[in-house]
């Protein structure tokens, strides 16, 4: 794995691949607050996983929101350009009075799928997760991650080339959350589909991304970034991951000492 | 998408022991149910209210027993039996019971008609809340026996008085009810419902109403005992006119008899109405609708 570290991160990568996500002079503050989002330039290739990274409230998750065109950008644009996104929070947020299929069937339906196919589409999705068994449990009787993969398969259900991933492993114990991270990346090698995928946690950006931004606080700005050369899966505990978590975190610290005084 | 997905997957020994891996942790995490039988869970609850009940007649009769006091001040449980026997053999009771629970299920159903839409109003209209919601709380608050006098001057003594009165008392809890539904629903829950694409009236059928049930149906639980009670005031108040016999007539018609096991009989009469909807309609939706959604303590299943 050899790893390049890019400062000058208002170009754009080297359109080899069709783009999905671009971003434009994007801005954002909240009534006349201070800034939240600075001067966000940013393209991501269609079928990229990366990974938004940086400390709690430098509005990681906002543009996020804006992406999946849940929040209004104050300046600048940003151009989905399959349409519209999946999302996928850090609570499951499934309907608590719905069964784990109809969950996903309810994502099926309101994309327009037909009643008959509905059921099928539902239970292949929930293969696709390992969780087909548990098609008739209610959400109260699943585990944390367990809901979790619902969740993913509901998102999945939208069928949309982007999916937007807010901290989805935030809330779940370590082991959980490691054979969560083996299950994403084989669907993300699956699927084929565009992931941004937000977190605070170093390790888990570095196990996971194609690319890695790192974001300063107030405002909010992508100050490096990292592309990793795909060469298949790593592990949490492998070296290079380690390694580059260090150098991640270096930085980090770095932009968070920056706002001691 | 997903019909090349099982291919893909079989022949992915690394995937295999992804899956078995993940089955076994599920299978950790899992939350074994115990569940019980529909019939142990009936005698579970119908067991110690009867208890209680042949506990309190007996120490009742023991009373009557021993302190021997006045048959017209404090009759006993025979008497009041024998009261309940001769309304039974007369048919008053039994047309009381009739006319009151037509009237009280047609009237609550009104007040749910009429209730709903306006809770639903509340919960979605910010201006029509900061207007309305204060003087619906007052409503809740007011007793609805209050308007029997205005009623009887614009309906006299009619079917009509009788409804008003159901209407205005449980008509506000249904309303309440519904908003505080709605206010406790899970601000992530609609962001899902954006983000999955639902239209403004997806989300409302297949959101919003879904996921007020719970606070909705105490409020339906709630606009029933309102409607009961009104229905009882009315009918003791309300005599004459084309009204017909109901349990409040009846009652009304014992103490003017100055006949207080009859009085006394009824009143249980009214008491076991109330108490035989709630278990034999509500308790078992209700709890059928906090169930499956884990709302229910472990001790309460």
């Amino acid at each position: 794995m050899t790893v390049l570290t890019d400062v000058s991160v208002a170009q754009a990568p080297p359109a080899l691949e069709p783009v999905a996500i671009t971003i434009d002079s994007l801005g954002k503050r909240y009534g006349t607050g201070p800034l939240v989002l600075d001067n966000i330039n940013l393209s991501i290739g269609a079928g990229q996983f990366v990974c938004l990274l940086g400390a709690s409230g430098c509005g990681k998750s906002t543009l996020l929101n804006i992406i999946a065109g849940l929040e209004k950008p104050t300046e600048g644009a940003v151009t989905v350009a399959s349409g519209k996104a999946a999302v996928m929070f850090q609570d499951a947020a499934l309907f608590p009075w719905l069964t784990a299929g109809h969950n996903v069937e309810l994502a099926l339906k309101l994309r327009g799928v037909p009643r008959k196919d509905r059921r099928a589409g539902a239970l292949e999705l929930l293969d696709l997760v390992n969780l087909a068994d548990a098609a008739d449990k209610r959400p109260h009787e699943l585990s944390g991650g367990m809901r979790q993969r619902v969740a993913l398969a509901r998102s999945l259900a939208q069928d949309r080339k982007v999916l937007l991933m807010d901290e989805p492993f935030a809330a779940l114990d370590a082991i959980t959350r490691d054979l969560l991270h083996e299950e994403l990346e084989r669907v993300w090698r699956q699927t084929g589909r565009t992931i941004v995928f937000v977190t605070h946690n170093v390790r888990e950006a570095a196990r996971l991304g194609q690319r890695i931004l790192l974001m300063s606080s107030r405002p909010g700005r992508i100050v490096n970034e990292w592309t990793i050369t795909d060469a298949g899966s790593r592990r949490i505990e492998s070296p290079e991951v380690a390694r580059l978590g260090d150098e991640i975190t270096d930085q980090l610290r770095e932009e968070i000492r920056r706002n001691a005084s | 998408m997903p019909a090349d997905t099982r291919t893909a997957t079989a022949h992915d020994p690394s995937h295999d022991e992804l899956r078995r891996l993940e089955a076994g942790l599920d299978s950790l995490q899992a939350v074994p149910e115990t569940p019980r039988g529909a019939f142990r869970r009936t005698l579970d609850g119908v067991i110690p209210p009867i208890l209680l009940l042949v506990g309190l007649v007996a120490a009742w009769q023991v009373y009557i027993l021993i302190a021997k006091p006045r048959p017209d001040l404090i009759p006993g449980p025979v008497d009041v039996f024998g009261a309940l026997v001769s309304a039974w053999n007369s048919d008053r009771l039994q047309l009381a019971v009739t006319t009151s629970l037509e009237r009280g299920g047609l009237g609550f159903l009104i007040a749910v008609a009429i209730g709903t839409p306006i809770g639903l109003l509340l919960a979605e209209c910010r201006p029509v809340r900061r207007a309305l919601g204060p003087l619906l709380s007052g409503l809740q608050v007011l007793p609805s026996v209050a308007w029997v006098p205005a009623a009887i001057i614009w309906f006299g003594l009619s079917d009509a008085t009788v409804y008003f009165v159901i209407l205005m008392g449980a008509v506000p809890s249904i309303a309440n009810g519904l908003v505080s539904g709605v206010d406790q629903i899970p601000p992530q829950l609609r962001r899902v419902g954006t983000v999955l694409g639902a239209s403004r009236f997806e989300m409302a059928t297949l959101v919003v109403l879904p996921a007020a049930l719970p606070g909705y149906f105490s409020g339906l639980k709630q606009g029933w005992a309102f409607a009961w009670r009104s229905l009882m005031a009315a009918e003791i108040i309300v005599i004459g006119g084309n009204i017909g016999f109901g349990l409040g007539s009846m009652l009304h018609q014992s103490r003017e008899l100055a006949d207080l096991s009859g009085v006394l009989a009824t009143i249980l009469v009214i008491l076991f109405v109330g108490i035989l909807v709630e278990l034999v309609i509500f308790a078992p939706i209700e709890r059928r609708l906090l169930r499956r959604r884990g709302l229910m303590a472990a001790g309460l299943r």
